[in-house]
């Protein structure tokens, strides 16, 4: 099964993140990579475009947006045997970001 | 509760077993002791809530345990012992050393824990029983819903394993250089047949097909990470990456196979290509000789490159199976070459190849020969003899879903023979 974990933006938004914080975050990728679970992750520029299709008309605006805190900013595509460890890893993950909140979704698609 | 302990235990155990493994040198009890800190994890955290770092609270309740059978064991040795006497000689490890010890590479322990699993003292049956069990953490019962056998037969082939190691002493290690390249490839060997239980199971339920090539490609990318300077093992995880990037196309919407040059190609799956390409480009990167698995990944990976079949780059794929058939000659790859031959050169060319792989006794029984040879036939304009090949094929398969498509090619060449007749 495979599960997308995004990131958001949280109180965080703007401030360039820690060292710390990135080396932690680097062993954590390092092991999720070790343990084989780990097919792609990586942040997303939170200076997005916005895309709106109403009544076959299609509006694009660029951002930011000042919704940051909704904002996905990084995420990772895991692959493992069921919704309870996508939940476990990502607590871990938690674990060293400190504050912060995020979503985990089951990927449907050409895995399954 | 249950289902997050069951995650825990599937993230962890490998790593505990082996960590135990060490300190007790005996498979059998490790995986004891790491069982026991499941219990009492099943115990204590519906009650005290799951602790923060789970991993780290099995791995201590499990090296406590340890701790209280050897100083257990040394007791009933002292015991046994004439007091007074050899006393001094050995001493009782302090805890803090134990665990220093079991601190040590825990990468290390993960891969000889493997290296234990697929020991050529087991046969092949054991070797994958212990890899899935201890390395994959699936229980006796998932083992043998997966292999279609009853879970006691699982069992006692695990009990058996653990027993054999146990008394033929088999060092926990990894292999010296003179071993190593043997011991990898029975390691690799484990993997690719746990892969292609789910790829190409004859028969099992629908879940613990895919089920078993995920397990086998999530250890062949541990193994990866174990031991970045064997090409092999890149070549091998390549090779499955690409071929699981096309679990979901080979099979119709009901339930009947696709095969490789019939399906939809938007179908398969594209990050399980370009992760497959790039871990045949490490192998190549590593050198060091091209290898059976390198060859069949590069092999998948002609047809994943092309857009669509009629693309498909055959004159090179006829090379690497002459390569592949230098490096492990058997009839099967030689069975191989020839419908590429046949791709890139025409029917006759591969006819030629087939017609002397008729008298081989290892493709008797082998309904891919008389399929192949059918196919060749067909496309030669031979209707009368294709018919019998692919209905010779029929009867050899044990596929349902094969027999209907074989049969059903039969009659095909039946309609050529009635409008050409």
């Amino acid at each position: 099964m495979r599960f997308l974990m995004m990131t958001k933006d949280g109180q965080s938004a703007g401030g360039p993140p820690d060292e710390k914080l990135m080396v932690e975050m680097g062993k954590f990728i390092d092991e999720m990579t070790r343990a084989g679970v780990l097919l792609a992750t990586g942040g997303l520029n939170p200076a997005g475009t916005y895309i709106k299709s109403e009544g076959g008309k299609i509006t694009v605006t660029d951002g930011p947006f000042t919704e940051a805190k909704e904002a996905v900013v990084g995420f990772a595509l895991i692959e493992v045997r069921s919704k309870e460890e996508a939940i476990e890893l990502s607590k871990r993950f938690w674990q060293i970001v400190g504050d912060g909140e995020g979503e985990i979704r089951e990927v449907f698609g050409p895995g399954q | 509760m249950h289902r997050t302990i069951d995650a825990i235990w599937r993230l962890e155990s490998a790593r505990i077993i082996a960590g135990l493994t060490r300190m007790m040198r005996d498979v059998g009890v490790a995986e004891e002791l790491a069982q026991d800190a499941l219990v009492a994890a099943l115990e204590q955290w519906p009650q005290d809530g799951v602790p923060d770092n789970p991993g780290a609270w099995l791995m201590a309740t499990a090296k406590h345990r340890a701790i209280d059978r050897i100083r257990r064991e040394k007791r009933f040795e002292q015991k046994q012992q004439e007091i007074g006497r050899d006393l001094e000689t050995r001493q009782d490890p302090t805890d803090a050393e134990l665990e220093a010890a079991l601190e040590e590479d825990l990468g290390d322990d993960l891969l000889r824990l493997m290296f234990i699993s697929c020991h050529p003292v087991l046969s092949t049956e054991a070797r994958v029983a212990l890899t899935l069990r201890l390395l994959g953490g699936l229980t006796t019962d998932e083992i043998a819903r997966a292999f279609l056998v009853p879970e006691a037969t699982v069992a006692q082939r695990i009990v058996r394993a653990k027993r054999t190691l146990a008394t033929k002493k088999v060092p926990f290690e990894v292999p010296p250089e003179a071993e190593r390249a043997a011991r990898l490839s029975s390691v690799l060997e484990v993997l690719y047949l746990v892969f292609n239980e789910g790829y190409s199971a004859t028969a099992g339920d629908d879940w613990t097909r895919p089920a078993l090539c995920q397990e086998a490609l999530r250890l062949g990318r541990v193994l990866a990470e174990l031991t970045p300077r064997e090409p092999e093992v890149h070549g091998l995880v390549a090779l499955m990456e690409i071929q699981a990037s096309r679990l979901r196309a080979r099979v119709g919407p009901s339930g009947e196979p696709i095969q490789l040059l019939d399906q939809d190609r938007a179908r398969w799956d594209h990050l399980l290509i370009r992760r497959g390409f790039a871990a045949l480009l490490r192998a190549e990167e590593v050198g060091g000789g091209i290898g059976p698995y390198m060859l069949q990944a590069a092999i998948a990976a002609c047809h994943a490159q092309a857009p669509t079949a009629e693309d498909t780059d055959w004159a090179r794929i006829a090379t690497l199976y002459e390569a592949l058939g230098t490096v492990t000659p058997s009839p099967v790859v030689e069975l191989n070459r020839a419908v590429a031959v046949a791709m890139a050169y025409g029917p006759e060319q591969g006819l030629r190849i087939v017609d002397r792989l008729a008298g081989e006794p290892a493709l008797k029984d082998y309904h891919l020969l008389p399929s192949v040879r059918g196919d060749l036939l067909a496309r030669l304009g031979r209707s009368a003899e294709a018919r019998a090949e692919f209905e010779r094929a029929a009867s050899l398969t044990r596929n349902d879903r094969e027999r209907t498509l074989l049969l059903d090619r039969a009659a095909a060449c039946d309609a050529t023979v009635t409008t050409a007749g």
